[in-house]
């Protein structure tokens, strides 16, 4: 386990205001499960952070706690300037949620549900109305606005999730597993959307995935969470240069000698191992260390074969901190119950 | 939250409502959560025809059925030895059937409990939404945002009052149409019977949404509800008038709400002698209607989020 100011991954992030804070929010359930076990992390304004984990890891959970759903067990957090445990009528109006489910009222209209939630954060209905055509127009959903949500396809369903959780125009949204069990293209334009919501709307998003590529294309800052525990916090960047840097194979002509000790040697070369014809060698920016080496090796009067550069993915990250790759977890009976209905009907 | 500045969204430049009022007063949002579940019932016709079919059969088949002044009236008996004339034997009939249900007309006695049955099942099932809600987590998104906890419950209790006092209206009509004596009925006397309806609907609407405030399953909300629907109707004297039942039965027809919504209704409707003063049935009601709507507003604070 890490230190705290080890996991908390700043970079260049102190100057920003922070607008979540939590220390130690832990919850354990009735059956005496640690869901979520003392975290401790900040959250900057504009930013998007995401959790990332496996099933059963503790994401939602967190999530419940920091929009009111669920009472913590221990441990404290400050969202949006109001104390989580004190203030949670102040968060309410403050923030947005779209849930890991789809939970709109199937006997609606699309139109109808955001109209409900519009009226449910006291928003007058002229108001409501031109934010509605605003956030339809925005996640696409115009035409389909005046059918049945019982109609919609999932890809739909979670646009119409993601409309229902801005209507009240939130400092701060909170997104649960924001593609999952969704098609390619849906998943691609809910990225489109999220990032539209940062960069022209200056919105704070917090969300949480299992998917490696999501955390790492759409997000500053990754929290990799197991067990209900941070077990590493940083920007991608960040992550990715702590497992090492980049990695590069280097194929040598000259079979019958040893060059691992005069690699080495090389600027910024920090660690080479030799397996049988070739060499791994890690650097922090490979794209400086390789030319490098190719000269130093050259200059030597040794014959490069080949050369080749692989940046390091969350993959490996994630790998390297958790021990195990991402896994599916045995989660409780109602939430694959849940689950299998959100992607079943992502899938209608 | 009003925003000052224009905000951006998907490309749209959306002029922000400057001073956009919002409504954060307790009761924002309750007549949006109460319209919403009934939209679901007025926009299927055919839940209301479903729901009323029940106790029109009750009436059309029971009541009707349950002929108790015919008993005497159109049989021919007599006791051997005795020579009794029928038109003796019909007044013994009349006073029987009098002392009874206070009125000669089993059908009509039927009727007015009738309307109180559907305000019962119709009650009974105001619980069952909130277990859906929980279900597909909407109940969640409800929580999640600043709308009165208290709302989401009332918003339930107020569309179940709404649509049983709906269904009781056309089941009054449907009575009349089957031959309801409506000798007596006045518009004060409507009136009276709605508003003792409207309390019953109230605290049996919130009793029921209490019961379910924590469930997660209906299964068991279900074996809640046939626990306790079929006892509030047969001891009550919704059916038959409670003084004939067994004393341990009159003691549980008498606290329940159920008797006094009928008492009321039969005394303003048909003018019948009641089993309690016509005003301490409104005021037993009330405090019902009060009691229990209270409760379910303080659990819904401490039950609903976890
Ligand atoms: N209401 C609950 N009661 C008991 N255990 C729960 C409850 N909700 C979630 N859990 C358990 O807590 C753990 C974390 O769940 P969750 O936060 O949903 O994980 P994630 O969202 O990361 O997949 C899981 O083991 C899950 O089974
Ligand atoms: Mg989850």
């Amino acid at each position: 386990m890490l230190k705290m100011e080890e996991a908390a991954g700043n970079g260049n992030y102190e100057s920003r205001n922070v607008i979540i804070e939590v220390k130690g929010l832990t919850k354990i359930f009735e059956n005496k499960l640690k869901a979520v076990d003392s975290v401790t992390f900040s959250v900057y304004e504009g930013e998007i952070f995401s959790f990332l984990g496996p099933n059963g890891a503790g994401k939602s959970t967190t999530i419940k706690m920091l929009t009111t759903l669920l009472r913590p067990s221990e441990g404290d957090a400050v969202v949006c300037g109001f104390d989580l445990r004190k203030q949670p009528q102040e968060v309410r109006w403050s923030v947005g949620v779209v849930p890991q489910e789809y939970t709109a009222d199937e006997d609606m209209t699309g139109l109808e549900n955001i109209m409900l939630f519009a009226n449910l954060y006291g928003i007058p209905g002229d108001v409501a109305r031109k934010r509605a055509d605003e956030l339809l127009t925005l996640v696409e959903l115009n035409e389909a606005a005046g059918r049945k949500v019982s109609t919609y396809s999932g890809g739909m369903r979670r646009r119409l999730e993601l409309a229902c959780g801005l209507v009240n125009h939130p400092k701060v949204l909170f997104l649960d597993e924001p593609t999952l069990g969704l098609d390619v293209q849906t998943r691609t334009a809910v990225w489109r959307y999220i990032r539209i919501l940062k960069e022209q709307y200056g919105m704070t998003l917090f969300l949480t995935t299992h998917y490696l590529e999501e955390a790492d294309g759409l997000c500053e800052r990754v929290g990799i969470i197991d067990h209900g525990r941070i077990v590493r916090l940083g920007t991608t960047g960040e992550l990715k240069s702590s497992v090492g840097g980049d990695a590069i194979e280097l194929g040598i002509r000259e079979k019958d000698v040893d060059l691992t000790s005069f690699i080495m040697k090389v600027d910024s070369v920090t660690s080479v191992v030799r397996e049988n014809d070739h060499y791994r060698i890690k650097a922090p920016l490979g794209e400086e260390a390789a030319p490098a080496i190719m000269d130093a090796v050259r200059s030597a009067g040794y014959h490069v074969d080949r050369i080749s550069l692989t940046k390091p993915t969350l993959d490996e990250v994630y790998l390297e901190y958790t021990g195990h790759k991402l896994r599916d977890e045995e989660a409780n009976s109602q939430q694959v119950m849940a689950q299998q209905r959100t992607v079943r009907r992502a899938r209608a | 939250m009003a925003t000052t500045e224009a905000s951006v969204i998907g490309g749209l430049k959306v002029k922000d409502e400057g001073q956009v009022r919002i409504n954060k007063g307790m009761l924002h949002g309750l007549w949006a959560l109460t319209n919403r579940e009934l939209k679901k019932w007025y926009k299927v016709p055919v839940l209301l025809f479903l729901s009323i079919i029940q106790p029109v059969i009750w009436l059309g088949l029971f009541g009707k059925a349950m002929n108790f002044g015919a008993l005497f009236t159109s049989t021919s008996f007599n006791i051997p030895g005795l020579n009794i004339p029928k038109a003796t034997l019909d007044q013994l009939a009349t006073q029987a059937m009098l002392s009874t249900f206070g009125t000669t007309d089993y059908f009509s006695f039927l009727a007015v409990g009738m309307l109180s049955f559907i305000i019962l099942f119709t009650a009974m099932f105001s619980g069952m939404s909130i277990v859906w809600d929980r279900r597909f987590g909407f109940l969640d998104k409800l929580l999640s945002t600043p709308v009165a906890r208290g709302s989401i419950v009332m918003g339930k209790v107020f569309s179940s009052v709404i649509r049983s006092l709906a269904q009781a209206a056309i089941v009054l009509v449907v009575a009349v149409v089957l031959g309801m004596d409506t000798g007596k009925i006045t518009v004060v006397g409507l009136a009276g019977t709605f508003l003792a309806l409207f309390l019953m609907a109230m605290g049996l609407s919130a009793l029921f949404l209490m019961l379910a405030l924590r469930s997660t399953d209906w299964q068991s909300q279900m074996a809640i509800m046939n626990l306790l629907n079929l006892p509030l109707l047969f001891a009550s004297n919704a059916l038959f008038p409670s003084k004939l039942m067994p004393g341990w039965l009159q003691v549980v027809a008498k606290l329940n709400p159920v008797s006094y919504a009928t008492d009321a209704g039969r005394q303003l409707l048909l003018g019948v002698p009641g089993f309690a003063p016509l005003g301490f049935d409104f005021l037993y009601l009330t405090a019902f209607a009060v009691l229990f709507s209270g409760v379910g507003i303080f659990l819904s604070w401490r039950y609903l989020s976890r």
